[in-house]
């Protein structure tokens, strides 16, 4: 099968601070390969590569055919339109309702009648559980609303490509189960390709095909949930127990570090 | 996308083949409105159709609302896999009328 998203020795940057090392992954069409990992493993940067937010310092991304580190802005607003985006928070305008949110990409990318918009709008937000809710403004809305209006406006154009940053953060664990539930029916129904970022074990489990666990910027391994759950990787068995990190202390670098800064 | 239309009894065949997505869909609902607004009773064919998206399938709902403003017959025919779960999905096979055969059309 030929992947979908293909990643080939990803190194990134944040000036001089290197965050990722030499990151392979290939996703296949119709995948949900979750990214896991503490704070700070360097998981949003991946996204926001996959994104073509972040250009690679080094290695190769290629997404649907499309090699990110030069492709060309109008090939990259073609490639965007077949990508779907769900942010943390939901991420809405807060000065539009909700359904003008969800509606925003397809008036911006399509010469659809209102009427047909109109529909899709509401479609979607029946699917989200969010019927009613089109004309309130999404400082009316909880949290777990916000992040089901933003993952219909994800939706809106049908994307072959989900990604979805911390779905079932902050949500009771109801909403959360709801919200896994969803995520595999979109998957059915419309076979998108779908990159989660979670660092929710639970939901993790119960969603990936693949698991793709990041540790410091380093990618420690990518298996199925049985094969992440049976790893004899103490980190990764630490992650899955919730342990903490119990890392040995060099106590001269320690001591410099607090004196010196460095 | 291809739309073929032929006559079974006394409806229109308005056959849907490939793939119906935001490019298209629009035609679709031209054709699918005109037969509508002609009095015509329609079968929506499927069974060749292998992807329609939500623009499809709000312009299925949007004929199907006129459909009953006219007081004409409207059914989808013979949907099966991916479009058929997309009409699950969104539960839309709870609002059309959907048939397995264009012959069931007939009793």
């Amino acid at each position: 099968m030929t992947s979908i998203i293909s990643i080939d020795n990803l190194d990134a940057h944040y000036d001089d601070r290197q965050v990722l090392f030499d990151v392979n992954l290939q996703v296949n069409p119709g995948e949900i390969m979750v990214i896991m990992g503490g704070s700070g493993s360097g998981k949003s940067t991946l996204l926001k590569h996959l994104l073509a937010l972040k250009k690679p310092t080094q290695g190769k991304i290629q997404i649907d055919g499309h090699d990110i580190g030069s492709i060309s802005s109008k090939e990259l607003k073609e490639l965007r339109k077949k990508m779907g985006v769900a942010f943390q928070g939901g991420a809405l305008l807060s000065s539009l309702t909700v359904g003008d949110n969800v509606r925003l990409p397809l008036e911006h990318n399509t010469n659809l009648d209102t009427q047909t918009i109109d529909i899709m709008v509401r479609l979607k937000l029946e699917l989200m559980n969010l019927a009613g809710f089109e004309n309130l403004m999404p400082a009316e809305l909880s949290g777990g609303m916000l992040k089901r209006a933003g993952l219909a406006r994800a939706v809106i154009m049908d994307p072959r490509i989900l990604c979805f940053d911390e779905p079932s953060a902050g949500l009771d664990p109801v909403t959360s189960v709801e919200l896994d539930e969803l995520i595999l029916k979109l998957r059915e129904a419309m076979n998108m390709t779908m990159i989660i970022v979670t660092h929710e074990l639970e939901s993790a489990f119960k969603i990936a095909d693949r698991i793709m666990v990041l540790f410091d910027g380093k990618v420690a391994m990518v298996g199925t949930p049985d094969e992440i759950r049976n790893s004899d990787d103490k980190r990764i068995q630490n992650l899955i127990n919730r342990k903490s990190r119990d890392e040995e202390v060099d106590g001269d670098a320690y001591l410099k570090r607090l004196v010196t800064g460095d | 996308m291809n739309i073929d239309i032929t006559d079974f009894e006394q409806f229109k065949v308005v056959k849907l083949t490939g793939e119906v997505d935001l490019h298209n869909s629009r035609e679709v609902k031209n054709v699918l409105l005109d037969e509508v607004d002609k009095q015509h009773h329609v079968l929506v064919d499927f069974s060749e159709l292998d992807y329609i998206d939500s623009s499809g399938m709000a312009t299925l709902v949007e004929a199907f609302n006129r459909s009953k403003t006219k007081q004409v017959q409207f059914h989808i025919v013979g949907a099966v896999g991916a479009p058929l779960q997309v009409l699950k999905l969104t539960k839309l096979d709870s609002v059309f009328s959907l048939l397995d055969s264009i012959e069931q059309a007939k009793g």
